[in-house]
């Protein structure tokens, strides 16, 4: 099967707006006889589930949380971008193309990207008149930052809580439509599968988490708005309930899945304590800024700060590393993501970090107060402290701060060509669950801008193509598809409540993000990967074997929610690490020790890997089937990255 | 581990809605001040389903203090005894071995148990539907900056739009009134610019629907603001009823 990415033809600053106007159009008075389905509330979600509501589409939504509010897009600290250059300061649509292109080191659609770059302008007015309270000058206009190593300063944010303030705005626009009656709500709703009717998506399954009941609920289009799967790796900074079923189950439908393994893994985030350990907190990279990464300089010294002989601060100058600095004097501690969190795994593994678990790298202060003042530190970065604090218990004022990396974002998700519809028709993937617009890496800022654009400006064009196609004819869940899915979901909730055995799932999922954060995180090599293959392998056949699901299907219950997510979770773990395999390039957020340069950096290798690796599902047990979509640089010369 | 606690947990156990629940003490042994106390019941129930008993269930999300999920009464306080954190972010070194700690559901009639210690808060939803929004479509809004707002109305503006939905005022009120809740989200809009063309429409709007859903009376106690993980003030009900009774009164024609 050839992959048709369906990217216009023509100049690349044209190619939106004439695609757009070569779209079909569903004619006003038809679109009340369109149903869409929106899975998740999210940016992408909620925007998507409000504008097409405006639109007069009947629109069912979809989330597993109590309200739509609480989706994980909330949790977003630093910013969103957009090519305004209300700074004068010489940004442009193109810049913002050229640095999201460079950025997920050239592993992106260029046409996709320039789109999501234009759309950027757009956002912001739609969300400043819904009322969201972006940051402001004396002036009473919007005020800008720099983020994410960006030359220019066009970061949008609010505070600490940029995520928690879009979310609001789309979410408020939802609930506009709720009230108008063009939105039906369902709240603490899990889909559970997609339902297939000649070749289309036509429907999903879902299982209220209250009552259990399985419905089905038929449409003409399913929007998949479920964020990312970085909870395959147990601990990450997505919420506890972040989970990958809807995806999974529609790529098991037949869509595609791209990419898999390209994860993001943070630099700065609050080291693990004990095994008892929920979930990661993000410190914004922002802090990098000011703050300077060590470690004591060799392995006894890293021991006696660990057990508490010697305190960090009464360490020498000379005894200490710092080893971003040393090994990248151009860029020091503000090298990108993936280098400074590849360079602190590398430095612990070594035997030098710090903390009691020895998985921490200090993110000093010290200097910066000296230089800038106490006051001056703390107006910059008070809450950050007082987060930090609040969850260690140390004050980062008097000591350095303790960071180690974890996975922050996927970049991977399922394949869309332009329209963002997946290679099952009528089946759409947004935001941060498909696989389109940040490559092998996601800048900082960049996952809300796409949520949106993705959810506000272009499913709203691009599904009414689709639906003017297929026409007004009215779906409902009488075709046998939707009993023979309800069914089947029927049968692997049964089969879960029979597992009696002695290991708990959350035992499960653990394991399995151990063995992908060893083999299959931000260094791999072929051996590990093979390693981790057999082990996910064996990981699988004792979860349904030996795992503990309680209760019933009839109630509230989270140990059946979680058996379906985890064993989704360790079958996508398994193709993950399929995908870390076959792509033998380093490229983006991810290391592959065999191809580094003499410096013993990443190295890309365009000749043989510029494509999407477009996974197809063909069975249990059975290899998944490797499509390639060539990427085509028709504007931009690919360069290496060098931070030295 | 030294320094670990053995703590003795009194929790309210409600299979479903129609059921009457009571109190059930579990022991829980070990627990490092480390933990989060969502972590320690995350222990807890790892230990209760290897003994083949139904977990405690509890709503919870981001882990991170600002989706809102999180709620639990603990030792008769929302969120427990630390000011301005959600209860995701306590942790078990405020505590101390040897404790006895008492963790009831959210108490309100607007608020039904589901199960356990987690409820039904879906009358937020609710009361935010039946105007808190500003009625733009998508697409056709003016240049961003051409809606210039003072900092300072634009950062009182944010203060209220802190607030995370979580419901902890509710919870703390003798009354179980929304008023904090509801007040800061009409404060946020109706202090912005944007917000003025349907002020008193909304401010009517989701008054109606809060005393609709059953919540109470605000008799001026205060304990919703000192309970308030994201620290929203007071003030924001005084504008409510500002704008409430200014519909009421002189606003009519505005309204309908």
């Amino acid at each position: 099967m050839v992959l048709d990415s369906k990217t216009p033809q023509g100049p690349l600053a044209e190619k939106w707006n004439k695609y757009k106007f070569d779209l079909k159009l569903v004619n006003p008075s038809n679109k009340r006889k369109f149903t869409v389905i929106v899975v998740g509330t999210g940016l992408a979600g909620a925007s998507a589930a409000a504008s097409l509501a405006e639109l007069g589409y009947n629109v069912k939504s979809f989330c597993y949380q109590d309200s739509p509010r609480r989706a994980h897009s909330i949790a977003a600290q630093g910013g969103i971008n957009a090519a305004k250059n209300y700074q004068n300061d010489g940004d442009s649509v193109y810049r913002l193309f050229y640095d999201t292109i460079k950025g997920g080191d050239y592993r992106s659609r260029e046409s996709n990207v320039h789109r999501l770059a234009e759309e950027s302008v757009n956002i912001i007015d739609q969300c400043v008149a819904q009322g969201v309270p972006f940051a402001r000058e004396y002036g009473g206009l919007l005020d800008n930052r720099s983020f994410g190593g960006a030359q220019v300063s066009r970061t949008f944010y609010a505070r600490g809580q940029t995520g928690q303030q879009l979310l609001l705005g789309a979410y408020s626009a939802l609930n506009r439509q709720i009230n108008l009656g063009k939105v039906e709500m369902y709240n603490r709703h899990e889909m559970l599968d997609l339902v297939m009717v000649d070749g289309k998506a036509q429907g999903i399954v879902t299982r209220d988490l209250i009552s259990g009941e399985i419905e089905s609920f038929a449409g003409h289009a399913v929007l998949l708005c479920t964020g990312g799967y970085g909870n395959v790796f147990y601990l990450s900074t997505n919420a506890m309930g972040c989970n990958a079923t809807a995806i999974w189950r529609a790529h098991k439908k037949g869509a595609f899945f791209a990419n898999p393994c390209y994860t993001q893994i943070h630099p700065t985030c609050i080291p693990v304590t004990g095994d008892y350990q929920s979930k990661l907190t993000l410190m914004s990279e922002s802090l990098r800024n000011d703050g300077r990464v060590w470690v004591p300089k060799t392995k006894e010294l890293a021991e006696q700060v660990r057990k508490g002989q010697v305190k960090p601060g009464d360490l020498k100058e000379d005894d200490r590393d710092y080893f971003l600095e040393r090994k990248y004097p151009s860029f020091g501690n503000l090298v990108p993501r993936d280098v400074a969190s590849r360079n602190a795994k590398e430095v612990c593994d070594g035997g030098k970090g710090v903390g009691t678990t020895g998985k921490a790298v200090y993110l000093d202060f010290a200097d910066a107060i000296h230089r800038l003042g106490k006051d001056a530190v703390q107006a910059k970065y008070g809450n950050l402290f007082d987060m930090y604090y609040q969850i260690t218990d140390e004050n980062p004022y008097e000591m350095p701060m303790r960071i180690y990396p974890a996975v922050h974002y996927t970049m991977g998700g399922l394949w869309v060509d332009y329209n963002l519809m997946t290679s099952v028709p009528g089946l759409y993937a947004l935001g941060e669950c498909n696989f389109s617009d940040h490559g092998a890496n996601r800048l900082g800022a960049s996952a809300l801008m796409q949520g949106l654009a993705d959810g506000y400006f272009v499913i709203p064009y691009t599904l009414g193509d689709y639906l003017a196609g297929i026409g007004p004819k009215p779906v409902d869940t009488s075709h046998p598809a939707f009993a023979q899915t309800k069914k089947d979901i029927m049968d692997q909730i049964n089969k879960f409540l029979a597992m009696k055995g002695t290991k708990t799932l959350d035992e499960y999922h653990r394991d399995l993000g151990l063995i992908m954060w060893e083999y299959c995180g931000m260094a791999r090599n072929e051996a590990g990967l093979l390693k981790a293959k057999g082990l996910i392998q064996a990981l699988k056949v004792d979860f349904w074997k030996n795992a503990i699901v309680m209760g019933e299907n009839e109630e509230m219950n989270m140990s059946l929610e979680k058996a379906g997510r985890v064993a989704d979770f360790i079958e996508l773990g398994e193709l993950m690490v399929d995908d870390a395999l076959n792509r033998k390039e380093s490229c983006g957020g991810h290391f592959r020790e065999e191809s580094q340069t003499e410096e013993g950096e990443a190295k890309r290798d365009d000749e043989n890997f510029a494509y999407v690796a477009a996974w197809e599902f063909k069975g249990e047990n059975t290899p998944s089937e490797l499509h390639k979509e060539e990427l085509i640089f028709e504007n931009v010369k690919l360069t290496q990255r060098s931070y030295k | 581990m030294s320094g670990n606690m053995n703590l003795t947990l009194k929790v309210w156990r409600q299979k479903n809605a129609a059921d009457k629940g009571q109190f059930v003490t579990y022991k829980a042994a070990d627990i490092s001040p480390e933990m989060s106390f969502l972590e320690m019941l995350d222990v807890v129930n790892e230990r209760l389903v290897k003994g083949t008993q139904d977990p405690i269930h509890f709503d919870h999300d981001c882990r991170e203090g600002i989706c809102g999920a999180c709620s639990l009464y603990i030792n008769g306080r929302p969120h427990g005894p630390k000011q301005a954190i959600t209860t995701c972010q306590l942790h078990m070194r405020s505590f101390h071995d040897g404790e006895i700690i008492t963790i009831e559901p959210w108490r309100a009639t607007a608020f039904p148990v589901i199960k356990d210690l987690a409820v039904d808060r879906s009358a937020f939803d609710r009361i935010q539907q039946a105007g808190g929004f500003i009625s733009v479509n998508t697409g056709g809004v003016p240049d961003a900056n051409e809606i210039p707002i003072s900092k300072v109305v634009s950062d009182e503006a944010f203060n209220s739009a802190t607030c995370i939905s979580c419901g902890a005022c509710v919870a703390a009120c003798k009354n179980a009134s929304a008023s904090l809740f509801v007040s800061a989200k009409i404060s946020q809009l109706a202090l912005l610019p944007q917000g003025q063309p349907e002020r008193y429409r909304r401010a009517q709007a989701m008054v109606a629907q809060m005393d609709k859903e059953g919540f109470g009376n605000c008799t001026n106690t205060g304990a919703c603001e000192i309970e308030c993980p994201k620290e929203i003030s007071l003030t924001n009900i005084n504008r409510m009823r500002r704008d409430f009774y200014n519909a009421k009164f002189f606003k009519e024609e505005e309204i309908n």
